[in-house]
């Protein structure tokens, strides 16, 4: 088996030069499944393969989980809520507001009880993942830094090639499935003149001391670096930040990412006029110029250009020699580089084709909305490096978000590999409002990730029962019936949250009047985050997918509900909420979800040749719902304004209920002529 | 039988009177004895009728302003008679004095009213009170469209007059009813004119093409009975029209004033044009009486009873402390403790809460008096705890008793049946009999007297003590039927005792009626569990039954029709025995016959009402044929309920010979009300959207208040033009409003 395996590999110098500086290397080990790097993401996915009884492993470069959390963020303070209390006892509406546990089916493995703080300590992190690790016993090896990784084509693998590991021992490993979760590792640099003089965010100093009365240059304009600059906010002169584009702020994007509050403090001495400044320009335009003293000044490298390379740094022009007002004309003590992270490509063998190569393809490995690489079968991008998918859109990049997206690849390769349809309740149609409610709820994969994972409901034939699937990937809808096993047939509805299409944006007022919609007809002009369904006739194609309206999560549908707003995200209302969610179900399916007392039942059963969904599957099944004398009480008032008959005083039965008289008129019984969404509007 | 052609309105007040238009037609007044009088009368038609005797000076002048009344009343369906008194015919309306001979108004043999001949002065008086007495207040007027109901399978439609009841207004009404649905026009719009405009009613006309030609007159047909009374519908074919009309124009709407200009729009949607429709005549309503709620249901309003009902008393404290409320952290130590009943629910979902007063019901009920802890759980609040106990649908019981699997629950979710499951699993089943006596005295009810209230039946499994498979197989099913029905097994050396005594081939069923205090034997050809429970479960089901809310479902099952005897009260013994002689006889074999006291469920009223119009007096013997055409046979009232009588309607039956007194309708069960159309509203907004740039389409002031409506930052709405349409709080109306302005729009360019 090791040698017909690895036969083939002989072909690549790159292997002939690993394996000739190792002499010793054994037969390499197969595993099914083996996860890279033993982080948030990683983590996660070893708990679901462990859970699920997979082959699994788990490869650590360092001797502990969570190695990136040890040092970063620099200044120790995670901006991940941890909301330790919310009023409500449901854990999964909890998961909403707890941006740092991982999934598990442990209550004690949630990170409240690793710390009180709001903003955590990242070193609670680090306890939290290593506990994490060793109370679920997750198979992680340590010390294995894995230093390439090519293919091996075999016709036996589960996808036509297995996985090929190194590690820094010449030790080999062969995985039928690869899932790469080593985040974002690289510091990304922009190259300028004089980019060789500025301090990187992974090694500047985190102590406010050095800093004292200087004059501070921040690149970027993100979280790290406002975290850097509130950490010396107090002690310089003046912190000027630059940056491309102007500063998104994180409550008006609705993205995480973008800059936090907690982090914003140089926002307040700047429009305060506090000698704090942002300023924005391509750094790629620019230059900086040591000085004989050791400072630091912005130039053009238009400039640099044109004095050649002979002249001396105090004798090029400066941006104020021509425009003596220019903003940037006081010299620097520091610059500090502050400019995110790219994915490390380069242990990856070029065949792997990881890379896309245009400069998005840089910081991000190319992958699909199924989370697995475009270049090789059987790869897929877990975590933080997973984030293309939702980029500046959901949460995907966070531990909070991509913990759900683990949970949806590991039921992608449960069906893919081990033949388990994606995990699905079937459930009688009386029930889809109340699920549908009870989801957008509680549910909290759906609430981080909204606009990319989705609750699917498949129908049923005659749409008397459907199915309920949880957290599928919303654009992968298209390829729902090869990826999940289940059958979508007779229609389906797409529960997603939404937050409105034209609220979020760096330059949106996002507190303007009016903003939040509290009626029930503008439920579609929703701002804040709230809950939209999709109704399908059939599953969409790939190329409505593809070519779905601008700004559509999804292509368009047959009918789409907006459930209002609300304030408090409790959307149970009776009128507000529920109703509506009914009508609009109702109309979908051609059909009447009223709840009916068994009475109501008796009475239908007995007048009518045809019977309302709840009383088929409720009353008929001899699970009719009986109503108390004080329900039945209010009952008999509620109809009583709307029945006409029943002021009659010539009855013959004075204590008669007006529900019960004339059947046919009283308000209970469907309508002639309710006009559904399911005919055909077209005709006209 | 008024014939199918005709068409008829009902006034329905409490005793409706049906006036039909009567199909012949007879100028003067026919003079009848009493006996060929009330011969005449048919079911379900009014007739006004004098009662005279032999020529008095003053009934004369009467008659003659009656005779004037004949036709009138006769337009509204109402026949006139004068009827002789004469010697040899009595009758209770011919009054003992000459001078206080009476009119009478009976509807079929049944009389509404009576008048004193002095009230009745005149011809327009006599029409007068007919037509309107007091009561018509209270009235309402539905005109029935059977005409279009080819198939007696069919429901009528029926549409209410929604104007004050004026003869006016009843002339109007009756004649607009009366146009065809919907018209099919091949000429110019401007002028083809029909009742409907000579009556002050707009016109809509649907614009048809051969190509969707179906399509468009099923459209147009729902836009006409949507429309019915309040516009005239048209289906204008395009193909042969010779004027031309707008390429894109799918609706024409024209309105009664002359010289308004026809209005050409482009409407997608049926709503849209029913709103159109109704908003331009609302304006003219605001005019009048500034009532702007005056729409029919609307879709904010909630018509779920069982959502309706708990919102209303979701302020009544309930004795909630009576169950204990079990979370994540209680819930497994306290199951694992006792036995309990566990509800699962949600505290938003109504059904759930409605269940949940049944639920305290039965705590009330069994007060320090039960070992069994009742408990509940919110799943709302732990999901957890729900989804490991395999609950997902709501509300959900389940039994927790030591040492063995949870029980799910799966009867009606009410108090009785409830309080029944958990006494009757007071003890475990089947219940392990020893003895002979002590099988006798299971069998007498004597063993478990307090339980046999709950369970009618004790079944008692008898088996030769090797018969080890057959024995496991009864244990299997009497635990299956564990909370429904009490279930012993007899297996030891002595069985044959028992054998003998009951005639019984072992392995058998003894079945223990205690109501009744029989005994039955029945042998088990098959012992599959599976073939027991159907035995027992069949067993359960009575030859006569008194139906109920709660056990119609088990009769139901049978897919039979039902014969159902209406009874205000306990059954009169006479009526049941007649019925058990045919049942014993096989007369009833392909019905399911029972009785339903309408004391004990009341809604049988209901029932009775959809079926006979009027209602005759009680007893009422019916056959529904519930599962096959929904037509509804009603014994003659006229007729004693006796087996010679029956069996005579029954062979009538089923050689055809009866009608139906109504065809159940076999409507399904459609949207109650339409949803909102959030996808047509997002249309509209980038329709309205996309003519917004072109500003001959808007006015000038329109732009001006839109901008009003933004918030301040007018360069974003420079910018981002769709924000202009983030405007708050807009109604319905408005809404259509605006989108049709847009169409309109797009129509002119």
């Amino acid at each position: 088996m090791g040698l017909s395996a690895l036969a083939p590999l002989w072909s690549s110098p790159g292997l002939l030069l690993v394996i000739a500086l190792h002499p010793a290397l054994s037969v390499p080990t197969h595993r099914d499944y083996c996860v890279l790097g033993a982080g948030p993401a990683g983590l996660q996915m070893a708990y679901f393969l462990q859970r699920a009884g997979r082959d699994y492993a788990v490869f650590e470069r360092t001797q502990r989980p969570g190695s990136f959390f040890t040092r970063y963020p620099r200044h120790r303070k995670l901006i991940s809520i941890n909301k330790r209390y919310t009023g409500n006892a449901n854990s999964e509406f909890n998961l909403r507001h707890d941006w740092n546990s991982l999934l598990s089916h442990d209550p004690r493995l949630l990170f409240r009880h690793y710390s009180r703080a709001y903003f955590p300590d990242a070193h609670d992190m680090v306890r939290y993942l290593g506990d994490f690790t060793d109370t679920l016993g997750l198979r992680v090896l340590y010390n294995t830094t894995i230093t390439h990784v090519t293919l091996d084509k075999d016709q036996r693998a589960w996808n036509g090639h297995y996985f090929i590991l190194t590690d820094q021992k010449g030790q080999v490993h062969q995985c039928s499935v690869l899932l790469v979760a080593t985040g974002l590792s690289v510091p990304n640099q922009v190259d300028f003149p004089g980019s060789e003089y500025v301090e990187g965010y992974e090694s500047v100093s985190v102590d406010p001391e050095d800093f004292v009365g200087q004059n501070v240059l921040i690149l970027g304009r993100g979280n790290s670096a406002f975290e850097t600059a509130d950490n010396i906010l107090g002690v310089t002169n003046f912190i000027h930040m630059l940056s491309r584009s102007r500063v998104r702020l994180s409550w008006a994007t609705h993205y995480v990412g973008d800059l936090r509050a907690i982090n914003n403090g140089l926002l307040d001495t700047y429009q305060l006029k506090s000698l704090d400044g942002l300023l924005e320009s391509d750094l790629t335009d620019l230059a900086i110029l040591k000085d004989s003293k050791g400072k630091f000044h912005v130039t053009l490298k238009f400039f640099l250009e044109e004095a050649g390379t002979n002249q001396s740094t105090d004798s090029i022009t400066l941006p104020q020699d021509d425009n003596d007002n220019f903003a940037m004309r006081v010299p620097y003590d520091r610059v500090i580089r502050c400019l995110g992270w790219n994915f490390d490509f380069s242990i990856f063998n070029k065949s792997l084709r990881l890379n896309s190569g245009n400069a998005f393809g840089k910081k991000y490995p190319l992958i699909r909305a199924s989370y697995e690489s475009k270049g090789s079968r059987g790869l897929f991008v877990l975590g933080t490096a997973s984030h293309s998918v939702d980029y500046r859109k959901s949460a995907g990049g966070f531990i909070h978000g991509f913990r759900y997206t683990a949970r949806a690849v590991h039921r992608l390769l449960e069906h893919r590999h081990h033949g388990i349809a994606w995990p699905a309740t079937e459930l009688p149609i009386t029930q889809l409002t109340s699920s549908i409610v009870r989801r957008v709820n509680e549910a909290s994969g759906l609430y981080q990730m909204f606009g990319v994972l989705a609750d699917v409901v498949l129908l049923k034939e005659n749409a008397t029962a459907f199915e309920y699937l949880e957290e599928f990937p919303l654009q992968m809808v298209a390829q729902l019936e090869m990826l999940t096993g289940r059958k979508a047939q007779h229609g389906l509805f797409v529960i997603i949250m939404e937050y409105g299409r034209n609220f979020s944006g760096p330059d949106k007022d996002v507190f303007f009047d009016n903003r939040s919609v509290g009626q029930t007809e503008d439920a579609w002009q929703s701002n804040f985050l709230h809950p939209v369904i999709y109704y399908y006739r059939h599953l969409p194609t790939e190329q409505e997918v593809r070519f779905r309206p601008a700004h559509w999560p999804l292509p368009r549908p047959t009918a789409i509900h907006h459930i209002v707003e609300d304030f408090l995200t409790d959307w149970t209302a009776p009128i507000g909420h529920i109703l509506p969610l009914r009508r609009f179900l109702e109309n979908c399916l051609d059909t009447d979800l009223r709840s009916f007392y068994a009475e109501s039942c008796f009475l239908f059963a007995l007048t009518r040749q045809k019977l309302p969904p709840f009383c088929q599957q409720g009353y008929l099944r001899m699970q009719g719902l009986v109503s108390t004398e004080s329900l039945r009480q209010h009952r008999v008032e509620s109809w009583l304004p709307r029945n006409h008959a029943a002021t009659d005083s010539r009855l013959e039965d004075s204590s008669q209920q007006p529900g019960d008289h004339e059947p046919l008129d009283a308000p209970m019984a469907p309508g002639p002529l309710a006009q559904s969404l399911d005919s055909n509007k077209e005709e006209l | 039988m008024m014939s199918s052609g005709s068409s008829v309105f009902r006034v329905g007040i409490s005793f409706a009177i049906v006036c039909i238009f009567y199909v012949p037609t007879i100028d003067s007044l026919p003079e009848l004895s009493p006996q060929k009088y009330f011969s005449t009368l048919q079911p379900g038609k009014a007739s006004l009728a004098y009662f005279c005797q032999a020529d008095s000076p003053r009934t004369s002048v009467f008659l003659e302003e009656l005779n004037e009344a004949v036709r009138p009343l006769q337009d509204y369906g109402i026949s006139v008679a004068k009827v002789n008194c004469v010697k040899e015919e009595t009758s209770r309306y011919c009054g003992k004095e000459k001078d206080l001979m009476k009119a009478y108004l009976f509807k079929g043999n049944i009389l509404l009213r009576e008048f004193p001949t002095d009230t009745l002065f005149d011809v327009n008086a006599i029409v007068a009170h007919v037509l309107f007495s007091e009561d018509v207040e209270n009235a309402r007027l539905y005109f029935f469209h059977c005409k279009l109901v080819l198939d007696l399978t069919q429901q009528c439609r029926s549409t209410l007059m929604e104007q004050p009841l004026t003869t006016l207004n009843i002339h109007l009404f009756i004649k607009i009813m009366k146009a065809p649905l919907l018209t099919e026009v091949a000429d110019d719009p401007q002028q083809v004119s029909t009742v409907h405009l000579q009556l002050g009613l707009p016109l809509v006309f649907i614009v048809s093409q051969q190509a969707t030609y179906e399509a468009d007159r099923r459209t147009a047909e729902w836009v006409a009975w949507r429309l019915l009374g309040k516009a005239g519908v048209l289906l204008l074919l395009r193909d042969s029209l010779e004027v031309n009309i707008p390429q894109h124009a799918n609706v024409v709407f024209k309105r009664a004033e002359k010289g308004v200009p026809m209005e050409f729009l482009v409407l997608h949607d049926v709503d849209l044009i029913i709103s159109h429709v109704e908003n331009n005549i609302h304006v003219e309503e605001i005019q009048e009486d500034e009532d702007d709620d005056v729409e029919g249901p609307d879709i904010d309003t909630q018509d779920d009873e069982v959502a309706e009902t708990v919102y209303r008393d979701r302020k009544r404290k309930l004795p909630l402390e009576l169950t204990v409320e079990l979370t994540e952290e209680t819930f497994n130590a306290t199951v694992m403790a006792s036995d309990n009943i566990v509800l699962f629910y949600v505290d938003w979902q109504a059904v759930s809460m409605a269940f949940l007063q049944s639920y305290i019901d039965v705590a009330i009920k069994l007060k320090g008096t039960s070992t069994m802890l009742l408990t509940r759980i919110n799943c709302a609040d732990w999901p957890d705890v729900c989804t490991k106990q395999n609950v997902t649908e709501f509300p959900f019981v389940k039994m927790y008793k030591k040492g063995k699997n949870p029980v799910s629950y799966t009867g009606m979710l009410g108090t009785e049946d409830l309080l029944k499951f958990i006494q009757l699993n007071r003890i475990s089943y089947p219940v392990n009999i020893t003895s002979i006596q002590e099988a006798e005295e299971y069998l007498s009810g004597e063993l478990y007297k307090d339980l046999i209230s709950y369970s009618s039946m004790s079944v008692l499994g008898l088996f030769s003590p090797n018969m080890t498979t057959a024995k496991e197989d009864f244990s299997e099913a009497g635990n299956y039927l564990k909370g429904y029905v009490i279930t012993g097994i007899y297996s030891e050396e002595d069985v044959s005792l028992l054998s003998n005594k009951y005639a019984a081939t072992l392995p058998a069923l003894l079945l223990a009626r205690h109501t009744e205090g029989k005994i039955e034997s029945i042998p088990l050809a098959s012992t599959h569990a599976q073939d027991v429970v159907q035995i027992i479960t069949d067993a359960l089901l009575e030859t006569f039954p008194e139906i109920t809310v709660e056990n119609l479902p088990s009769y139901f099952r049978l897919q039979k029709p039902l014969l159902i005897l209406f009874s205000d009260g306990s059954i009169n013994p006479q009526y049941k025995n007649a019925i058990l002689t045919l049942v014993k006889q096989k007369y009833l074999d392909s019905f399911t016959p029972c009785w339903l006291n309408l004391k004990n469920t009341p809604v049988g009223r209901g029932i009775l009402q959809a079926y006979f119009d009027p209602l005759p007096p009680l007893p009422l013997l019916v056959l529904v044929n519930l599962h096959s055409g929904g037509q509804v046979f009603a014994f003659p009232s006229d007729q004693a309920i006796i087996e010679e009588n029956l069996v005579l309607w029954l062979k009538k039956l089923e050689v055809g010979l009866e009608n139906p007194i109504t065809i159940l309708p076999a409507q399904e069960w459609k949207p109650p009300l339409p949803a909102y159309d959030f996808l047509s509203m997002m249309d509209a907004a980038t329709s309205q959207h996309d003519t917004e740039k072109v500003p001959k389409c808007m006015k000038e002031t329109d732009v001006q208040e839109n901008d009003k409506e933004q918030y301040e930052d007018k360069s974003a709405v420079r910018k981002e033009p769709i924000e202009t349409l983030r405007i708050k709080h807009w109604n319905r109306s408005n809404w259509f409003k605006e989108a049709e302005k847009s169409f309109k729009c797009d129509k002119e360019l």
